[in-house]
């Protein structure tokens, strides 16, 4: 079974040479330090900033250079800062070559659910809604269980959706996920878990074909 | 002659009524207009809509309006940091629209290009397409989003020049330019205030045209929300 560290580490190796890719905050987050040698991308923050740098030394910290979390960040080379709305044009326009996001629930056709639990969490969507409408390359990093137990791939979401169709791949501690017309295909298990364990945690309709290798890290 | 200039904040924001639409810069903490919510609070001005993107937290930026009630309704895309923002929202005491953020930001850009509306593939299948007109474009889906319409727009910038050009600094530029266009009244507060031509043309971000108050800030604190550091090895 996968740690966050892994599952970011995972999700690492989907980047390519040269994407711009905008990374959500919690998991996604982390993915920026498995970035595979010989390669780099550029790491888009909605608020304003192409090319995230790594946190500041102690001695580097300003207020104005801030991510899409409010951390303090700093910049690259051929860093550039731009407004909000510039912001959401690269990527309404389809410039971002990959998205990661968390993810309450995700479903069969690639409904994703991560902004609002009616009555008990009111934080908004900030700038996810706008990324799964437009963004050509979705992947979700989540657990695949809630703390109860209950999976969180399912036939259908529950919960107030946020952006219809569009997960094309998920990541969870037990295994990688194609979305493909007939539910989720098992890619990968992780290390450890079985197809039949990975069946019993999954709601929606999972696909096997075939041998299902274990991942490498 | 140009005349702008404002002595501070009280005296820039003393003609917000009560009931105002206004909007305010900043993402998170990050350049918000600290001066003029100060003076907000000092004024008691009440029953205000605020759009801005975020609601500060408990003790800083809006969160300061929420605690003395002074805020009606939010249009906001993300309140996560505010507990005293969701005990309001949660009791009904307060209105709240949350709209995606490029939602926001685009109404904003709208309304300082003239345009009545947008198109957006944002929300389309989502409850934010409550109510909205849904228009097809090359086989795709897009909401109808109108342009805001807010009385007062304020935001801050780093440098300013007394013609109101503003230029704004790193990530704390996010909403000021397209704020700074789109309300009725434009206040600006600035960290570094000069007389018209000591700024380079060729690198304002905001001219003066959209900018009908500009002040001298004060006391910046600068409150950081998240502060992330590595250590030298």
């Amino acid at each position: 079974m996968l740690d966050k560290f892994g599952i970011a580490k995972r999700i690492a190796k989907e980047l390519k040479d040269g994407y711009y890719v905008n990374l959500g905050i919690g998991i996604p987050t982390l993915v920026a330090n498995y970035v595979p040698e010989g390669i780099e991308v550029i790491l888009q923050s909605e608020n304003g900033l192409l090319g995230i740098g790594p946190f500041p030394y102690a001695d580097e910290v300003d207020a104005d250079l801030i991510n899409a979390g409010k951390q303090t960040v700093t910049t690259t080379n051929g860093s550039s800062f731009f407004d909000s709305a510039l912001s959401f044009g690269m990527i309404r326009s389809g410039r971002v070559d990959l998205t990661v996001l968390g993810a309450m629930e995700v479903a069969e056709n690639g409904d994703i659910a991560n902004w609002k639990i009616p009555g008990k969490m009111v934080k908004g969507m900030g700038g996810a809604m706008d990324l799964v409408a437009a963004a050509k390359n979705i992947i979700v990093a989540m657990q695949h269980v809630d703390k109860k137990g209950n999976s969180k791939l399912l036939k259908r979401c529950t919960l107030p959706i946020t952006g219809l169709g569009c997960v094309k791949k998920v990541v969870t501690e037990l295994g990688v996920f194609d979305i493909v017309p007939e539910g989720f295909q098992l890619i990968e298990r992780a290390p450890g878990i079985t197809v039949e364990y990975i069946k019993e945690k999954t709601e929606g309709h999972l696909l096997v074909v075939g041998e299902i290798p274990e991942m490498i890290l | 002659m140009l005349n702008k200039l404002v002595t501070n904040a009280d005296e820039a924001v003393k003609d917000i009524p009560d009931g105002a639409t206004i909007m305010l810069g900043g993402f998170g903490l990050c350049g918000i207009p600290e001066n003029c919510i100060n003076a907000l609070v000092k004024s008691g001005v009440k029953n205000l809509t605020c759009i801005s993107n975020n609601a500060g937290v408990d003790d800083f930026g809006i969160g300061l309006m929420l605690n003395t009630r002074q805020v009606k309704k939010m249009i906001s895309s993300y309140v996560g940091e505010n507990a005293e923002f969701e005990r309001q929202l949660l009791s009904g005491e307060l209105e709240v629209e949350l709209i995606p953020q490029g939602t926001l930001a685009t109404r904003c850009l709208a309304s300082g290009y003239g345009m009545p509306a947008i198109f957006t593939p944002a929300g389309v299948g989502t409850e934010v397409a409550n109510g909205k007109e849904i228009r097809e474009f090359n086989g795709k889906q897009y909401l109808l989003e109108y342009a805001f319409d807010s009385d007062f727009a304020i935001v801050k910038a780093w440098k300013g020049d007394t013609h109101g050009n503003l230029i704004f600094r790193e990530t704390a530029r996010n909403f000021n330019p397209m704020m700074a266009m789109a309300g009725k009244i434009t206040i600006a507060e600035v960290e570094e205030l000069v007389p018209a031509g000591e700024l380079d043309p060729d690198q304002i971000h905001t001219p003066g045209i959209f900018v009908n108050r500009i002040f001298q800030g004060s006391d910046y604190e600068k409150r950081i929300e998240q502060m992330t550091t590595r250590l030298k090895s």
